[in-house]
């Protein structure tokens, strides 16, 4: 298992490998180093989401309220800032950690206490937690001229020649591989895809655990929040709409089966890589922004047809087998 | 060996006492709608209007086409989040035709086929290949609408002929749209399809166990690859509706429809996990979402809040019943 696994994600790095290749056939500064850091500080957030999404998915549940999470958090540190430029920036990241905790333990309540199925509850609080944005702020924008510099600033101050937002990103990708690896939170999460039934015998609290999952999902989707807004300094109702099916993206391209159980921290993060450097490369080789939807969407479609071969369930087999016969 | 066991008489199906009839789902969805008719009637002066009450019906007509569909597919055990997708697909294709000069029958014809033919592509993906459904249309989602991107980038295609509004704009007779006549025929049909044919009871053997049903001899990737096709052609003809409605298409059309689609079916009672679900829940959850909106509308209350309340009906309905057993024991 573990060296299919490898295998998965070192096809996917070199499918990357061959894009970047041959982007810069057309484009020869893309693979300088200094664009690639660019490219993965343009992708720092949908990796960050990715890898909240993938906990989620491997419990063989779903968080479609992610964007709506990001943009309601989003909207409540930009107003919190506008309002209040002295509050420090560390303390408006934990604000916002915290906001997407509360909206993410919602989740996780409905699911684990009336054990709603997960598409259920994400779907009502994805609408929910968009229109609630409207709500405290009456449907205006917060622009960037109300926000604090420090606000505008902190991520993208240079920490060893590289954006305090990748360092972030960096650091999230540390925590996810420590707790993925060698937790038993962690193990656990892989527990509960493969077979619900077995983990409970083990002692795992299967519904307790989803419910851990949907407070991480909804705390990532905080902190981007936070990120999302002072990255493109502006706030609104329309903030990342739609993104809750990227991020998912981002997960199948990484090979995360949607089925659960199967799903590493670097496949998340490379599927995520994958569709920012598709993002950033289409301008740079003169062709027109429109065509990433499609480009995405038909590698999302490959994707999931290379990742099934390993994921065939046993019924299936054995009816194979007996059409076969 | 003489006396075999009298034959058994087995009832094709089981007795409903009046009082499952009176705490089902349906009927939980009738008082709902009641009420929320009730309260748009005292909020506002303008609701009992029969003009009123004919424009509400635009809010659900397109959408509930397509729940239809979708419901079978859900009671199989499949979703298609790619709908809308198709509906912009198909609506672009449409807008390109017009350009050429097509005539109103050439426009509805490529809208259908166009629906049609995507989902038989996402039919063919998940039956074929055995991929999972939430998965693939979310591929063909980005795939279709990324198309109508290509083809239109921020463009808008017009000049639909004058015939062509009728589909959206038309009424039938008095304050009857062709849309509400087509929406009431379509519940028939699907109806019939669900609860009255073999291909029905298939349908919910799929959704129940999808092994078991292979084995007790339903051709379960037939079944489903049919479903889909349907989705696809339900999101044709929205498509062909929407158009003709509006006037014009932009790759943006329909946007976020494919919740509203799914959410009308779960709010209709039917299990996002497969293998139970109504028509007739399906119906009154479209009543419900257009009596919402629409009073809400009335109020001068924004769209984004309306999808708040839309969001607290679909998690409240779906608790309530579960909070309300756990209460009694």
């Amino acid at each position: 298992m573990k060296a299919l696994l490898k295998y998965r994600e070192l096809w996917l790095l070199a499918a990357i490998v061959v894009l970047i290749g041959l982007i810069s056939t057309r484009f020869p500064g893309f693979a300088d180093p200094g664009n690639l850091r660019q490219v993965f500080n343009d992708t720092s957030i949908l990796m960050i989401l990715a890898l909240g999404q993938m906990v989620v998915i491997l419990t063989r549940s779903i968080d479609l309220s992610m964007a709506s999470n990001l943009c309601f958090t989003g909207m409540v540190v930009a107003m919190l800032n506008a309002a209040h430029p002295a509050i420090p920036i560390p303390l408006l990241i934990l604000i916002a950690l915290l906001v997407g905790l509360v909206l993410g333990a919602i989740n996780g309540l409905l699911v684990w206490r009336l054990n709603i199925p997960s598409i259920v509850v994400t779907l009502g609080t994805l609408t929910i937690y968009r229109g609630a944005t409207f709500v405290i702020s009456g449907g205006a924008w917060v622009n960037a001229d109300k926000m604090s510099p420090d606000f505008i600033g902190f991520q993208r101050a240079a920490f060893l020649g590289i954006p305090v937002l990748s360092w972030i990103a960096i650091l999230v990708i540390a925590l996810f591989f420590v707790v993925m690896t060698r937790t038993a939170l962690g193990r656990s999460f892989y527990a509960i895809g493969v077979n619900p039934t077995a983990s409970v015998y083990t002692g795992i609290d299967v519904g307790r655990t989803k419910f851990i999952v949907f407070c991480i999902s909804g705390m990532v989707g905080g902190l981007a929040g936070y990120l999302w807004i002072s990255r493109y300094v502006i706030a609104s109702v329309e903030v990342a709409n739609g993104y809750e099916l990227n991020i998912i993206a981002a997960c199948v391209i990484g090979g995360i089966s949607i089925a659960g159980g199967i799903g590493s921290v670097g496949g998340a993060v490379l599927g995520a890589l994958f569709l920012g450097i598709i993002s950033n490369a289409l301008p740079v080789i003169n062709i027109s922004p429109f065509w990433q939807m499609a480009i995405s969407g038909s590698a999302i479609i490959l994707a999931v047809v290379l990742n099934a071969r390993g994921e065939r369930q046993q019924g299936r087999i054995i009816l194979k087998r007996a059409e076969a016969a | 060996m003489t006396d075999t066991p009298a034959p058994r008489n087995i009832p094709d199906r089981l007795d409903r006492p009046l009082s499952t009839a009176v705490f089902s789902w349906e009927a939980l969805l009738v008082v709902v709608a009641l009420a929320i008719f009730a309260i748009n009637s005292f909020a506002s002066p303008y609701f009992l209007d029969p003009y009123s009450l004919s424009d509400l019906t635009f809010n659900f007509t397109e959408k509930g086409l397509i729940a239809f569909a979708m419901a079978l597919l859900i009671i199989s055990g499949e979703i298609d989040l790619s709908v809308a997708a198709i509906i912009a697909l198909a609506s672009t294709l449409m807008g390109m035709a017009v350009q050429a000069g097509a005539g109103t029958p050439v426009l509805v014809l490529i809208g259908v086929t166009v629906g049609l033919a995507c989902g038989a592509f996402n039919g063919l993906l998940v039956t074929r290949l055995g991929l999972p459904s939430i998965v693939v249309t979310i591929g063909t989602m980005s795939l279709f609408r990324g198309i109508a991107f290509i083809i239109l980038g921020d463009q808008a295609y017009k000049g639909y002929p004058e015939s062509f509004a009728f589909f959206g704009q038309g009424y039938v007779w008095w304050v009857v749209s062709f849309e509400l006549v087509l929406f009431l025929v379509a519940a028939v049909i699907y109806w019939f399809l669900l609860h009255r044919t073999s291909f029905g009871r298939r349908i919910f053997a799929i959704g129940n166990n999808p092994v078991a049903a292979q084995f007790s001899g339903v051709r379960v990737g037939r079944i489903k690859f049919i479903l889909f096709c349907l989705t696809g052609l339900m999101s044709g003809i929205a498509s062909v509706l929407i158009t003709s409605r509006l006037g014009s298409t932009r790759p943006s059309i329909a946007q976020g429809y494919e919740l509203e689609a799914i959410t009308m079916v779960v709010l209709g009672g039917v299990s996002i996990l497969g293998g139970a679900g109504s028509i007739l829940g399906v119906v009154l959850a479209a009543f419900i979402m257009g009596l919402v909106t629409f009073g809400l509308g009335l109020l001068n209350v924004p769209g984004i809040v309306m999808s708040i309340f839309i969001g607290l009906l679909l998690i409240i309905v779906i608790a309530l019943p579960i909070v309300w057993r756990r209460l009694r024991g």
